[in-house]
């Protein structure tokens, strides 16, 4: 039962609600965002049978995040899902994010380092440019 | 209903997707797997966010072996690059046979209440979960081994595009001796960011389709919404027959089709 009283255990305690909170929200506004842009995705491709069996590989515009925004001014469903898509993807990246800061707010350098190796891991594989 | 399967049996949806996509829609693995990254995310982000707060994931255990499972996924995703589908067809059915078998086994409750691993207590991952009687504490035993086979269950899960849960459950049930509930969130905890580490590069090939994502995006979120607190209510031992049985004939669908070089 000490341990419930202790400073450590409560600040642990709150790091996980506001993850948990995070993670909620990342999840629930790309799913939103996801469902808009597939209303408008249906509309505006009525009648076109999609063609999945060939690999063909997203148009170029639809890879960077300067195509999407400039798809979603123009209100094109798939730029919309894609903005879904990569919310859903920052989701757990802004968990580590969050944890980096978490742990250096306790003072806990350890978990910061490992933290921090992981949102290097990360960075690698964003920056990396293994579109190809 | 992959969403809410996966998120009970902490196996992440991709392991019913992919065949799902592939073998029922004749859609290319590629896109399946694209597909699948961005519904493993989903299901392990939502069940997360319901399970951390419950308490149970230990959040410093899951930080410290995402090193591994991150690095194999990049790594995994990057092999993908240079292997022909029909042969990643192959290891995903020998893979999934191999995860239908782990989630028969019968899961046995242990609680480790002796420190025998230095490293655990260096790294303090050494923890305690709420139950009805109070905090049950508990210990971590072999970090080394249990490490190793994170990263495995990393390279997996970036070549195959599926969460690899079972693995991973499964190394820290069995090699660091960790309760099932513990681990079981914890696994779950770890998935979106492992995913999340291949899903950057699958994206950036294009692998992810806007046509296909959409409906996986919206229907694993309302399913994983509504499995993660069955969990906490109760262990269903015939879903769990079910989903064996189910994923057995996934399994041996896809080697067939993977052996016949039609996917």
């Amino acid at each position: 039962m000490k341990r419930f009283f202790s400073r450590a255990y409560w600040q642990d305690r709150d790091m996980e609600a506001v993850m948990g909170r995070l993670l909620r929200a990342g999840v629930l506004l790309s799913g939103l965002i996801a469902l808009v842009g597939g209303i408008l995705y249906l509309f505006q491709h009525q009648g076109i049978h999609p063609g999945y069996h060939v690999f063909r590989g997203e148009a170029g515009a639809l890879l960077s995040l300067k195509g999407i925004f400039q798809g979603m001014a123009a209100l094109r469903g798939e730029a919309l899902i894609q903005c879904g898509v990569l919310l859903l993807i920052a989701t757990p990246i802004a968990r580590i994010l969050f944890s980096v800061i978490a742990f250096l707010i306790e003072k806990d350098y350890l978990y910061l380092a490992i933290t921090f190796l992981v949102l290097l891991i990360m960075g690698f594989s964003i920056g990396g440019g293994f579109g190809g | 209903m992959a969403g809410l399967l996966g998120s009970l049996t902490g196996l992440g949806g991709g392991f019913i997707i992919i065949p799902l996509l592939t073998l029922g829609f004749h859609v290319d693995l590629r896109y399946a797997i694209g597909a699948s990254l961005v519904a493993v995310i989903a299901t392990s982000s939502g069940a997360a966010a319901a399970y951390v707060r419950e308490g149970i994931t230990n959040i410093r255990l899951g930080m410290f072996l995402e090193i591994a499972t991150t690095a194999g996924a990049v790594g995994g995703a990057l092999l993908a690059a240079y292997t022909p589908t029909h042969v990643i067809a192959v290891i995903f059915g020998i893979i999934l046979l191999l995860s239908a078998g782990l989630s028969l086994r019968k899961r046995q409750f242990h609680i480790e209440r002796t420190s025998k691993s230095r490293l655990a207590e260096q790294l303090r991952l050494n923890s305690s979960y709420p139950s009805r009687n109070g905090a049950v504490d508990y210990k971590v035993r072999h970090v080394p081994g249990g490490f190793l086979m994170m990263i495995l269950a990393g390279l997996l899960s970036g070549l195959l595009g599926v969460g690899s849960g079972a693995l991973k459950v499964l190394a820290m049930d069995n090699v660091m001796r960790i309760p099932f509930k513990v681990s079981t969130t914890t696994s779950n905890f770890m998935i979106g960011v492992t995913a999340a580490a291949s899903a950057v590069i699958y994206f950036q090939r294009g692998y992810v389709d806007p046509g296909l994502a959409m409906p996986v995006l919206v229907g694993v979120l309302a399913g994983a919404l509504l499995g993660s607190r069955w969990l906490i209510q109760s262990e269903s031992a015939w879903i769990r027959v079910l989903f064996t049985v189910v994923l057995t004939i996934l399994a041996v669908e896809m080697i067939y089709n993977g052996w016949a070089g039609k996917i």
